[in-house]
């Protein structure tokens, strides 16, 4: 199989379904960059290259690039999903969303449940998310616990190439409104990525590492750290299993408790903020759902309850680290 | 523009349509007394040549999006009132299955896109409806009802841009009635309304929302040119809000003298019924045969909503997505 980008992933994805439905359209500040200038058409390829050659290949008609509006472009995806059309749309980064909040949480994410059913909205919505691009704090964010805790909508997570193709391709033909969410220091991760086109079904967690002393839940670019602290783990003769959710709404809760029930130590690794977080969420979950499993409290490896600094060593410190999440799964079976 | 355009049959449907829409608030008013009416809602009273006026000059496929105060609009565009009342008395057999309420009636297969509970939130999405007719080339058009209130939110002009930039199919009706909920618009505006769309290179037509006739013929001019390609209009209609904000507003704010004046001087239905004795295409009789008629309609929808079912309880978990797990 051939070996390809989390970038190239995303890009194959977009081609492939722009070409088999004509319905499917995008817009976003920048996807193609140089739209109106005189210079390089497609000069940017989007933000972060993940749009390059749409252009090209479906025209300006169907690949728009926006005024800086998030408001009235998110609105008008929502609209044109509601009235025929396919859009993906593109916050360029997801703390951007302040802007356009009304358009997702009130309006797309609500259509059907207000029409009582009569209506479906097939939105797309990506945009980058996380730390560790020394950009401050409102480039940043990893705003998932915002947009699951929302009905309505579903939030898509992406932790691999492989992953971040075959869930785009479903996000895309997906009937209801998904947030999709690409951590921007995974786009020049590679792994191997079939070149046709597959779907991975949302709710479905992925096994990313089996184990038997400890699991470790892990989201996003979380899922690399877990897997350097599964490394470090193994030094000591710990095995850690590491599951990814893939998506956090709808959850996989049937595979979360199942291996909570088998392994009864768990340490959860997010890089969002902790109150009220997806973490702060599947924690509830297992303790709900199965308590007597556990053997050990279950332990939350998170950001602080801070924004995201700049300052190469508080921003360093404040994503969490192979060694937080070694140290907690250690604590936990060595108690 | 003259009554005299219109048949004798095309006034009378006219006619009928202002008279349920204001006979519909009217009697949802008087509802909202008994407490069967959960919540709260807006009226439209005293505005109805607005929405008759655009939406006269509409296709059954074309698009509108609407407000909190959004019953009007519904009904202009066509949706039933018996679905539209059962919907206010929160019953199975409303337009939304009970699940919307006021504020959020929608009939897709009437164009109708929604009212909406968050201001101006409509027009980014009815540009979106309008992107769907110029990229599907359906040929269709989309209106964005807002009020005096809406120009102040930001999206409004996001919206403006938008619909500019990509030449939509598209017009802006800006109700102004003059109150921002409890707020006089001369308190909280600035520059001119018709002044802001130009700055975008909308064309813009002020017009007097007491007239139907007015109304239709701006309604016109602009249906015509987003049809033919030339982009968005923005229409700023001026109308009286009979009622205060929301049905429970006491609407101290204004004084009773002000108040009866804009019912007296101010209203659509009677101003229509003068312009047509004057062209004499239609007796009064006739109007007053309409009213009746009217009149049992409402009742029947009351009836008939209040001795439907609520929802059943499993309804508060469906639709929430197309499919989930």
């Amino acid at each position: 199989m051939a070996q390809k980008s989390f970038r190239q992933a995303l890009n194959e994805a977009l081609h492939f379904e722009m070409g088999r439905d004509p319905r499917v359209i995008m817009m976003g500040e920048d996807l193609t960059g140089g739209a109106g200038a005189n210079g390089v058409k497609d000069a940017w390829g989007g933000p972060f290259g993940v749009t390059r050659g749409l252009l090209d290949a479906f025209g300006p008609e169907r690949i728009r690039d926006t005024p800086i509006s998030e408001a009235a472009f998110i609105g008008a995806a929502a609209g044109a999903a509601l009235t025929g059309l396919r859009p993906i749309a593109e916050i360029m980064f997801v703390d951007f969303a302040g802007v356009c909040l009304d358009q997702i949480m009130n309006q797309a994410a609500k259509f059907r449940y207000m029409f009582g059913g009569r209506a479906k909205t097939p939105l797309v919505i990506r945009a980058t998310y996380g730390a560790g691009s020394r950009s401050g704090s409102q480039h940043t964010q990893a705003l998932y616990p915002i947009f699951t805790h929302i009905p309505g909508l579903k939030v898509v997570i992406p932790s691999t190439p492989y992953d971040a193709k075959g869930l785009l391709l479903q996000a895309i033909r997906d009937d209801d409104p998904v947030i999709f969410l690409e951590h921007k220091m995974l786009y020049d991760t590679v792994g191997e990525v079939p070149d046709g086109a597959y779907t991975i079904p949302f709710g479905e967690a992925r096994v990313a590492r089996d184990g038997k002393d400890v699991l470790i839940v892990a989201i996003g670019r979380m899922v690399q750290v877990a897997e350097e602290a599964a490394r470090k783990l193994a030094a000591e003769g710990i095995s850690a299993c590491i599951i990814d959710p893939r998506t956090t709404s709808p959850l996989d809760e049937d595979t979360l408790l199942e291996f909570t029930e088998t392994i009864g130590r768990v340490v959860i690794v997010d890089e969002a903020n902790p109150r009220c977080s997806v973490a702060a969420d599947i924690s509830a979950l297992l303790a709900d759902k199965c308590f007597d499993a556990l053997k050990a409290p279950i332990k939350l490896v998170t950001a602080p309850h801070a924004p995201v600094p700049y300052a190469p060593n508080l921003e360093d410190a404040y994503i969490p680290s192979a060694d937080a999440v070694a140290k907690a799964a250690t604590s936990i079976i060595k108690r | 523009m003259s009554a005299l355009q219109f048949s004798r049959e095309e006034l009378i449907n006219v006619y009928r349509t202002m008279r349920t829409i204001r006979r519909f608030e009217e009697r949802v008013m008087q509802e909202m007394g008994t407490g069967d009416i959960p919540g709260n809602t807006h009226l439209y009273a005293g505005q109805e040549a607005s929405a008759v006026g655009v939406c006269l000059q509409l296709r059954d496929d074309d698009y509108i999006s609407s407000t909190h105060r959004g019953h009007g609009h519904s009904i202009a565009k066509g949706v039933d009132i018996d679905g539209m009342m059962a919907e206010l008395f929160g019953r199975a057999s409303g337009t939304c299955g009970g699940k919307g309420g006021s504020q959020h009636i929608a009939d897709l297969r009437k164009g109708m896109l929604g009212a909406n509970g968050i201001v101006a939130a409509g027009a980014p999405i009815t540009c979106g409806a309008a992107l769907s007719a110029k990229l599907l080339g359906t040929g269709q058009v989309a209106v964005a009802f807002a009020g005096d209130g809406a120009m102040n939110e930001g999206v409004m002009s996001e919206s403006f841009n938008l619909a500019k930039i990509w030449m939509l199919p598209i017009i802006f009706v800006i109700e102004d009635n003059g109150f921002g909920e409890a707020t006089a618009n001369a308190h909280v505006s600035a520059g001119s309304f018709t002044r802001r769309a130009e700055s975008y290179d909308i064309p813009t037509i002020e017009v007097d929302g007491t007239d139907i006739f007015s109304v239709y013929a701006a309604a016109g001019e602009a249906v015509e040119r987003a049809r033919a390609g030339g982009g968005p209009t923005m229409l700023h209609v001026h109308v009286p809000r009979y009622y205060g904000h929301y049905s429970g507003d006491p609407d101290t704010y204004r004084t009773p003298e002000e108040k009866a004046a804009m019912r007296r001087e101010r209203d659509c239905l009677t101003n229509f019924r003068q312009r047509v004795k004057e062209v004499s295409l239609v007796e009064m009789a006739e109007l007053d045969t309409v009213d009746e008629a009217v009149e049992a309609e409402i009742d029947r929808a009351v009836s008939a909503a209040r001795a439907a079912p609520f929802p059943p309880l499993a309804a508060l978990t469906t639709d929430v997505y197309v499919k989930y797990l």
